[in-house]
């Protein structure tokens, strides 16, 4: 008996040693989180490929940003996960600081159901502004026409179609709207719901999608990856550098780096309308948060490693699942906000 | 001193049997209590911030922090009644056949084919009415319609093949397999009697059909609540295919929203605290929409039967 003891310590020591790797790790911490649906399936591969590197069992649930929200506020996850960044009003909602870290990029895309048009339509942005607010009606419109010399374009109506529930796309959708018009920034504003002057609403990328696959003269806006799945025409949109960018993962990232020195002051400004010749226009990014200071020392070492992990490493396996990866500039901020991380007043990570 | 030894373990044997049944009871007054009570408290912000104005506003815009339920209230109304107007007819009509003249063999794979019917999740219905039903409408009905019919707000606009024509169809579809085997049940039950008596006294068959209607009018009548409750309620499959639009519109060819649409699109991503107490006032404003309408028709069961309660009991 007491030999099958001893051999079991043995064994035991040997397990966690293999498995532990640092003595504070002897038993596995577990973190959980909850939020945001886009980054869903990029953070459920993360979550498994971190585990089977460092034995940290991260549960996630994609209840959406709101709930994420909420979430954190009352404290009942490590972390949340949310599209859009935490307005100052929001903020101050919360219990205490909470830091922003940007994880991924996304491009939000207009594709349209036009099987007259073949060569990819170029759009201005008033013109995007002037459908979505039910100004522009016709495809054969002058200023659809303008952009688009030499394409026949369909004496039809354009039946303009949105998201019905709220999302982190709609989010970057009407924030881009917001800032390249100032009535629609006045009339309608940028929310994860908003009131649409026109259109239908589909429920979810892929209702949106369906919408604008089986109706002729549509047009929607929905996550890069659904344009791919469905081979629908994307539209080039005009950036604020007069270029017609196509919606690509290069587009995006760059997008993002346009906006670093923006970024570097505040992590939240969005980065819709990037000033970088390269950059497609409607663009955003899908932020972890996490609270400053931390209560348990495990939990929040195991978090800012994550993170950190997240942002070099795991940024290899973004560009397969259709994410943009972050730029390194945007890469230096987060590492910059993890230094802040604190537990109880102290610092996690040692300073460089 | 046997008998009081038995008279003892009967009286306790019958005490906890009836607090068994009456704990089972009283667990459903807690639970629809706590659900009343929760969606109350949540929507306390919204009612004392907006008031009975909530009711009566068109705008729903969280960018504003504003919140009008009526484009809902009207959607759910609509779209339910669209749904009894073509179900009630048809569900009858298919019930008649099934008691009245399809012989029992038929009558019976029938229901069974109508309880699948029943059975079938409503997302199902949802895709099928997307895909399926919303470009039929767009390609074929809707353009008749406004060819035809066009001069009628009812039908002015541009055929979508998504809105409330669209989703009053589903929930039609959805509540007819209910209105079809209770009501089936019910002339089932009614007295052979009463139609040999018909038949006796020189009535028609029709006319003897009619007699029977007129006794199972309290059952089916229950059966047409009953579907009514399902299609004020519904809310996956109605959100797919109703276009989700919070403005009110005369036509059915245009998109619209219910309560139960509203909720499900906006409820995950809803930040503010207002803006999610003003989404749980529309589930109280829901609640009270049922209880009303059951209330009204059960008023229009008692009047319409004089208070007859047999045939009803069946529902």
């Amino acid at each position: 008996m007491i030999r099958f003891n001893q051999k079991f310590a043995i064994l035991a020591l040997a397990v966690i040693m293999a498995f532990g790797g640092s003595p504070a790790c002897a038993a596995p911490v577990k973190l959980t989180g909850a939020g945001a649906t886009f980054p869903y399936p990029l953070y459920s591969k993360w979550f498994d490929m971190y585990h089977e590197k460092t034995g940290v069992q991260i549960n996630y649930q994609s209840i959406g940003s709101g709930g994420g929200i909420q979430q954190v506020k009352s404290g009942t996850v490590d972390f949340g996960a949310s599209d859009a960044a935490l307005s100052d009003a929001k903020l101050k909602e919360m219990p205490r600081r909470v830091l922003h870290f940007p994880t991924v990029a996304g491009a939000v895309v207009v594709s349209y159901n036009l099987p007259s048009v073949t060569q990819p339509l170029k759009l201005a942005p008033a013109t995007v502004v002037g459908i979505y607010m039910g100004k522009i009606k016709m495809w054969n419109d002058k200023s659809i026409a303008a952009t688009n010399p030499g394409v026949e374009l369909p004496n039809s109506p354009i039946l303009p179609v949105h998201r019905s529930d709220g999302s982190g796309t709609t989010n970057i959708f009407v924030t881009y709207l917001s800032a390249v018009s100032t009535e629609w920034k006045e009339l309608v504003g940028a929310n994860t719901s908003v009131s649409w002057p026109v259109g239908i609403g589909g429920k979810g990328n892929e209702g949106v999608a369906g919408l604008v696959g089986q109706t002729p003269g549509a047009i929607g806006y929905m996550e890069l990856a659904y344009a791919k799945q469905n081979k629908f025409a994307v539209a080039h949109i005009q950036n604020s550098s007069g270029n017609f960018v196509e919606p690509s993962l290069a587009s995006t990232t760059a997008a993002a780096e346009g906006a670093s020195a923006a970024l570097a002051k505040d992590v939240r400004t969005p980065i819709v309308n990037s000033p970088a010749p390269n950059a497609y226009p409607i663009s955003g990014l899908t932020f972890l948060l996490i609270y400053q200071d931390q209560k348990d020392p495990a939990k929040a070492k195991a978090l800012a490693d994550f993170i950190r992990w997240a942002i070099t490493e795991g940024q290899t396996v973004a560009e397969g699942l259709d994410y943009a990866r972050l730029p390194a500039p945007v890469v230096k901020v987060n590492e910059a906000t993890l230094m802040s991380l604190t537990v109880s007043g102290k610092r996690v990570l040692a300073g460089k | 001193m046997n008998q009081v030894t038995i008279k003892r373990r009967g009286v306790s044997g019958d005490g906890v049997y009836k607090g068994l049944l009456a704990s089972a009871a009283a667990l459903l007054f807690i639970v629809v209590g706590l659900i009343v009570y929760e969606v109350v408290r949540g929507a306390e912000l919204s009612v004392r911030t907006i008031g009975w104005q909530f009711l009566i506003q068109t705008e729903w815009d969280p960018v504003a922090d504003k919140y009008g339920a009526l484009p809902y209230i009207y959607g759910t109304l609509v779209s339910s009644l669209l749904a009894l107007i073509m179900a009630v007819p048809l569900g009858i009509g298919s019930a008649v056949f099934l008691a009245e003249i399809a012989s029992r063999r038929v009558g019976s794979i029938v229901s069974f084919v109508m309880e699948i019917l029943a059975a079938i999740p409503s997302i199902v219905y949802g895709i099928w009415g997307f895909f399926v039903l919303a470009p039929f409408l767009r390609a074929v009905v809707e353009p008749w319609l406004i060819a035809n019919f066009g001069f009628l707000p009812l039908f002015s606009g541009s055929p979508f093949g998504i809105g409330m024509l669209n989703a009053g169809i589903i929930l039609a579809i959805m509540i007819v397999p209910t209105i079809v085997s209770i009501s089936r049940e019910v002339l089932l039950a009614t007295p052979p009697t009463l139609r040999e008596a018909s038949l006796a006294l020189g009535a028609t068959r029709a006319e003897a059909i009619g007699v029977t209607l007129d006794a199972a009018r309290p059952g089916i009548l229950g059966a047409i609540i009953l579907a009514l409750g399902r299609a004020l309620g519904e809310t996956m499959a109605v959100t797919m295919v109703i276009g989700n639009s919070n403005r009110i519109s005369l036509s059915l060819l245009d998109p619209g929203a219910t309560m139960s649409s509203i909720i499900a699109n906006e409820f995950t991503e809803a930040t503010g605290a207002l803006y999610l107490s003003a989404l749980i006032q529309i589930a109280l404003v829901l609640f009270a929409v049922t209880i009303v309408v059951n209330a009204l028709a059960r008023l229009l069961l008692y009047f319409a039967t004089g208070g007859r309660r047999d045939a009803a009991g069946a529902a």
